[in-house]
This record gives C-alpha cells, structure tokens and sequence, in this order.
C-alpha cells in the first residue's frame, strides 16, 4: 500500500473520531447547562471549549460563554480553525484520497453523512438544529465503522484506519478526565455535593460512559471509581486501558504484515509497561494530571512513530 | 401511463421517425416506458441526482473555487443503438485507432507521410503537442495511444461523422460505467425487457490491455504480475472521481507525482514497506507536468527523471507523451488521407467538412460565412473558445472575425452540422434534444477492443448544439442492444 494512503486512512479515522467525540462534548455540555443557573451554564460551556483547546481563540472573538456562541463556534466558526465542519471536510478529503482502499459503502457512508452535515453547516446552528447535528455526527461514526467491519478487506488498510481511531479515542478520553482532574482530587471527591456529583456525571457522558458506569457501579460514584473506569477498565471500549489494548492488536497485525517490527512496537511496548503495574492508587499517588498529561505525550508519540515507520510523508 | 408525443423538429430524431413511428432501436423501450406509472418517473428522476451525489461522481469546473464540486447532469432516458448500427459503427472506428497509431509511430520516426507530401510539416512545427524528445523512441509494445475516445455525431439513418479524435487522455469513461450502474438499480425490471450489451467489463479489458504492454526491463520471472498505477494530479483535478474509479476498478494503484520517485532506473512508488516499481503508468497528467527535468521545471505533479527511465525501457507510459499532436483540429482535417495513408483504405468513417483557415481561399470563404459556420481553435478543447454562428449575436461575430483575421492559422470552421436528437425526460414528458457519441477505445499489441456503448452527451437546453459538460451538457446511459 501507499504510503500516502496509509497516512490517508489512518487520518481519516483520526478526525471521525475527533468529530464524534467533540458532538459528546457538545451534547454533554448541553444537557449540563438545561439544568443550571445561567452562572453555572456559562461554567458548562468554559470548561467544554477548554477541553476541547480552543480557550484562546474563543475569547478572541466572542465575549461571553453562552452555549449557542459556545456550539457555532465549535461546529463551524471560521475563527475556528478546528470546526467540526472543518473535521468531517478533513474526514471526506482523506477518504478521497484513500478511496482506493475503502469499501464503496464505507466511502459512501462518509460522502452521504458530510453532504448532509455540509448542508446544515453552512448557516448558523439552533439548539434543536444542534441536536440534530449531534445525532448525525454519531450516525457517521456508527455507519462509518459498521461499513468497515463488514466490507472492508483485513489487510494493512484496516489496520492503519483502527490505530487512528483508537489514537484519537483514548488522546480524547484522556483529555476530558484532565480537564476535571481537580474534581477528581481524593480531598474534594468526598464532599459528595450534587453539584460534584452532576459534574462527573458529565464527565461519565461525554466519554459516552454514563449508563456502562453506573451498571457496573450500581449508582456508586466517587473519582475513585471513575479513574478507574475511564482509565483501567479493560471491558469499557474507551477507556485508556481498552484503547491501548486495541491499537497494539492492530500494531501487531502490522508487524506480522511486514514481518517485522518498527519504533512504534518498541514505543508500544512500553507504553504497556507502564499499563502494566498501574493501579488507580498509584494514580492517584503520582497525581492524576501528570499522569495523564505523560499518557498523552507517549500516545502521541506512538502514533507518530507509526507514520515515520510507513513512511506515510515523503 | 406515460406518453410518447412525436417531436416536432428538422433534425434526424433518434427515437422517432418523421412519420412519428418509433424507430427499431426503441421500440422495446417505448413499450416498457409507455407501462409506466408518470408519477414513478417523476419520482425515479429525482431520486437520480441523489444517487450519484453519494456515490461522489462530482466534476469541479475550471476557473471556479477549487472545492466547489458539481454534478453532470443524468437523463434517464436512454441513448440506443442496434446492433447492426454498432456493427458498422465499429469497423469505422477500429479503421481509424488503427491509422492513428500507426500515424504518430510515423510522424515520431521516418515522417513518410511528410516526404509523400501528404502532410505539411508546418503542422506539426505548428503544433502544442508536438514532442521532440519522442523522436526515434518506440514505446512498449509499439502503442502510442492506448486509451482513445473517437466522438461521433449524427445526422441521418446511416450518416455518422467523427467530430474530434481524443488520443492524448480522453475522460468520461466512468460515466459510461456508472450511469449503467445507475440505470440498473432504478430500472431493474427495463433490462429484464430488454437485451442490453454490457459495459462492465471495461475497467477489466483496461488492466488486461495496460499489462500487455509492460516495459522491456520488466522482470517476468517468479511469476511477478505488473505493477500498473493511475497517476493523477490530486483530488483537487476535475477528474480525481475518475481517476479513483479506474484505479479501484482495476486494483491498481492511484498514484500522484509525490509517491514516486526515480530509484536505481526504475520508477518507484513510496508503500509502506519501501519503495517498489511500477512497470505501466495510465497517467492522467498531461506531458508538459510529467516530468520536471524535460519539460515544465515547476511542475509538482509529475516525477523528475520519469522520461529518461521511459527512454529506456523501465516503465511504459500510457497513453505515450505526444500523442496528443493528432488531435489538432488542423491534423484532423486530413484524417481522411491519413487514414487512407496507412491503411490503404478508404476511411469508413467520415470527417465533418472542415475548412482550414491557413488557407486563403477557405479563409475568404469562412469570413464571408461566419453566420453559418462553427469555428474552433486548432488547439482547442472542452468546446471552450469557439464560434457557432447560427447562434451568435452580431457583435460577437465581430469580435470573432477580427480574432480570426489576426491569427487564422488558429482556426479550422466546420459547418453547423444538424445533429441527432434524442428524447430527454422533462416535467412535461419527453422533449428532443442535441446529442453525440464517445466510445471507448483500447488498444494493446493483442489488438483493439470496443466497449458497446459509450458516453453519450446531451446539450440539456433546448435547441442547444453545445453538449459539453462544462457548458451545461448532461449525459445518458448508452446502450447498444443484443443481436
């Protein structure tokens, strides 16, 4: 395969997940704010652009956090480079130009869902148009890979499209716990107020982890269980732990591909190490923000590595 | 049920007879279409758009924003021809791709057709596509146009004319293709009525036909089957759909200019496992981009040194650099001789009657007739830059007349040919419309194979003699029916 398609896939699954995980973000903001203050709504809408890094240039151009200045930012202001509009137009242009590697119903997916969202895009956005957008950009996702698994070949194509995904998913994951690590501090955490408890609710819905959460944990929510549910819980498909475990099941098929492996197995390996002996005490110990800003770092730097070692750019 | 009207019009109708009888190459269709409910028409008509639009089949338009993508229109009605009409149609074009090749192997080595005095030398001198590096080279297999498109137009029962020969890079094959797709999945029950010939096996012949002609240095042994790649220039091109479609179709590789590079004399594409070499390359890129070192040095989308390993014998270039210098309007007018010239032959296939303007005589004779004629640039394409004077409002023949009286060398005219029509499905019912015809043609040293069928265009306004697709032309699916 081409470098250059591989790197195609592998970004096309980037920004499918990126665009699906920041409608989460959105859709949790949302359901937060509709049960606050206007004070505490505003809160809502600070922290989701916050976690999504876009504190900066939001503030630039808008004054104040209201959630409809908050959506249209985040889903198709110009001053924002990173829109979702922009996403999905990234996610369609490198199925373009991997098109030779994709199912037609996995490009068909793409096409039909960006044609759509494209159309809803171009004029400002309602809170009940939001919610639509919301709901599309997780169909995408869902037509996207469901076309995937049933059409698409397993060869390396498949494997790159799964790293990218699974990079992108626990970089993400990551990054919402961050953002409220600080509710998350074992001395805060046993205040038990129900605004602490809405709080990691929210944090619960925007990894898409509310319902699996309290199923497992009969209703019991403390950062104890949290951390170790969105970080080590090898059953919940976008914990840190399933992430990792699922990007070295494809680092693997790769290897075996190639015969033979390249920086980024040896980058994963030990990524896994330190996987390995961690527990939600030692967490904790170490504190839960360096822990995951180093988690960050390592993940990138395995997905780094994997174009480097394919030779997706010249 | 849905009706049939006669078209009220001069021209040769496709569909209809002046007598308002159908015609035998649509009597099964009318039939079936004459069954239909008209309000399921009108639904399957809208539903048409949609369809191509999430299959991506988009063009984007020269001169406008590069990401704006549109769709070329699809009439549903389709474009028929019988079989004994292809028949004929066949050996006329298989006469003329036969004479074509064996033209431009002429012209790039002993120019005989030049010294019998056949052939002016100025033309090609004249000529934009006119390659000097190619002098003396043969490419693998002897082929210099493997992908040819001839567009045909009609007049009469038995009068077909070539219009223009597309030996350089025609395009429009995927919609040869996916119109048929398209056609199938919202008339499922039409083909079950009537015997169609199918086009699917296109993109197959096209790999077959691209591997049988791999470069002297390819290496056979352990079995190894050619690497063939499409190069395009990106997917910003107006025919990256394409170029993806014939790639994918034919499990080859879509390549652009930045994958590849010069290794150890061969071209090589960048995998993911190193770089490997590619033996054919259908390039959708024309020459002056191929390669940087020969000809345009800012070009980014071809691969620098790709003709020096061409030269010698480590990839295979289709269609071969310089073989567009046949489709000039100028050479065109001397198809006929030509085609007699090298296949002792008289042409099956006529030319339009065209007139040179480097001629002086045919020159007084077009400024005297400007209102009556079709002038085109030699050089031209795409039905940009052209004068129909029938249509033409007083002061842009006068703005054409002085163009042409400045550099008439430029100009060929032709008459205002009355072309065919055939019917296109409007809210009102059928309505006749101005067609042409581009089958596909491919050639290899195992012979030259016609797909039935082809693109047919269709100027979608009323009274229009312009079908391409840039000005508001549309197409049809093509068919040419089973003995």
């Amino acid at each position: 395969m081409l470098g250059r398609t591989a790197n195609g896939l592998f970004w096309m699954f980037r920004y499918l997940e990126r665009a699906e995980n920041t409608a989460r973000l959105l859709d949790a903001g949302l359901r937060m704010a509709l049960t606050r203050d206007i004070r505490s709504a505003e809160e809502e809408w600070r922290s989701v652009v916050s976690t999504l890094g876009f504190k900066a240039q939001y503030e630039s151009v808008n004054d104040s956090y209201d959630g409809s200045s908050v959506w249209n930012f985040v889903l198709r202001d110009s001053a924002n480079p990173a829109n979702v509009r922009e996403m999905m137009g990234a996610v369609r242009s490198n199925a373009r130009t991997a098109r030779t590697s994709l199912s037609s119903q996995t490009w068909e997916a793409v096409n039909e869902n960006w044609m759509k969202l494209e159309k809803t895009l171009a004029r400002p956005v309602s809170q009940s148009g939001m919610i639509e957008v919301i709901a599309r950009l997780r169909r995408t996702g869902m037509q996207v890979h469901g076309a995937m698994d049933t059409t698409m070949l397993r060869n390396e194509g498949y494997h790159f499209a799964r790293a990218g995904t699974f990079i992108e998913r626990a970089e993400s994951t990551a990054r919402i716990l961050d953002m409220k690590y600080y509710l998350l501090l074992p001395s805060l955490s046993y205040v038990g107020s129900s605004l602490d408890s809405g709080q990691w609710d929210q944090v619960l819905r925007s990894a898409a982890g509310a319902s699996a959460y309290s199923w497992l944990n009969k209703g019991n929510i403390d950062a104890r269980g949290i951390v170790e549910f969105l970080v080590l819980d090898e059953r919940f498909p976008r914990s840190i732990a399933f992430c990792q475990g699922a990007l070295r099941t494809n680092l693997v098929e790769l290897s075996r591909l190639h015969g033979g492996d390249g920086e980024c197995h040896a980058l994963m390996a030990d990524a896994d190490t330190h996987l390995a002996d961690m527990t939600v005490e030692r967490i904790f110990e170490r504190g839960l923000h360096e822990y995951l800003t180093n988690f960050m770092l390592r993940n990138a730097a395995i997905g780094n590595a994997i174009a480097e070692d394919y030779r997706f750019l010249a | 049920m849905a009706g049939t009207a006669p078209p009220k019009s001069d021209n040769f109708d496709e569909m209809t007879d002046a007598g308002g009888s159908t015609r035998d190459a649509y009597v099964d269709y009318c039939r079936w279409y004459e069954g239909q409910e008209p309000g399921l028409l009108k639904r399957k008509n809208s539903e048409a758009d949609e369809s191509f639009r999430r299959t991506g089949i988009t063009f984007n338009v020269y001169g406008e924003d590069e990401a704006e993508e549109r769709l070329i229109p699809f009439d549903m009605v389709p474009r028929i021809i019988t079989a004994g009409e292809w028949r004929r149609l066949t050996k006329g074009i298989e006469q003329r791709v036969r004479a074509l090749n064996a033209f431009l192997a002429d012209l790039y080595h002993r120019q005989e057709i030049i010294r019998a005095g056949r052939l002016p030398e100025r033309l090609l001198h004249n000529n934009a596509a006119w390659l000097p590096n190619m002098v003396g080279m043969t490419p693998p297999g002897g082929i210099y146009t493997h992908i040819v498109g001839i567009d045909l137009v009609r007049t009469g029962p038995d009068e077909f004319f070539v219009l223009e020969d597309n030996a350089r890079t025609p395009s429009g094959v995927s919609y040869m293709l996916e119109n048929r797709e398209t056609m199938m999945a919202m008339f499922p029950d039409l083909f079950s009525q009537v015997a169609v010939e199918p086009v699917s096996k296109y993109p197959s012949r096209l790999a077959r036909s691209l591997a049988a002609c791999v470069p002297p240095k390819f290496d056979a042994s352990n079995g190894r089957k050619p690497n063939v790649a499409v190069l395009t220039p990106g997917i910003y091109n107006s025919a990256y759909f394409e170029h993806a479609f014939l790639a994918d179709q034919m499990g080859a590789e879509l390549v652009e200019g930045s994958d590849l590079r010069v290794v150890d004399g061969r071209v090589q594409m960048r995998c993911t496992r190193g770089y490997e070499p590619v033996d054919v390359i259908y390039r959708r890129v024309d020459d002056d981009y191929l390669d940087p070192l020969t000809f345009e040095p800012d070009s980014v989308l071809g691969v620098p040194g790709i003709m020096d390993v061409y030269r010698s014998g480590g990839v295979t270039i289709a269609n071969a650099p310089g073989t567009g210098v046949s489709d000039d309007k100028a050479i065109y007018s001397f198809m006929p001789e030509i085609v007699e010239f090298y296949t002792g032959e008289k042409p099956l296939l006529p030319n339009v009657e065209t007139w040179r303007c480097a001629d002086k005589d045919s020159l007084g004779y077009v400024l005297d007739n400007l209102e009556e004629l079709v002038v085109k640039e030699v050089h031209g394409s795409g039905g940009y830059g052209m004068l129909i004077g029938p249509t033409a409002s007083k002061k842009e023949i006068k703005k054409f007349r002085a163009k042409l009286e400045a550099n008439p060398e430029n100009y060929i005219a032709q008459p205002t040919l009355s072309l065919s029509t055939c019917p296109i499905y409007t809210s009102k019912g059928l309505a006749p419309r101005h067609v042409d015809l581009r089958p596909f043609v491919l050639c290899s040293p195992n012979g030259i194979e016609i797909t039935p069928g082809g693109l047919t265009r269709v100027a979608l306004k009323k009274g229009s003699l312009v079908v391409n697709s840039s000005q508001g032309g549309g197409t049809k699916d093509t068919w040419v029916l089973k003995d």
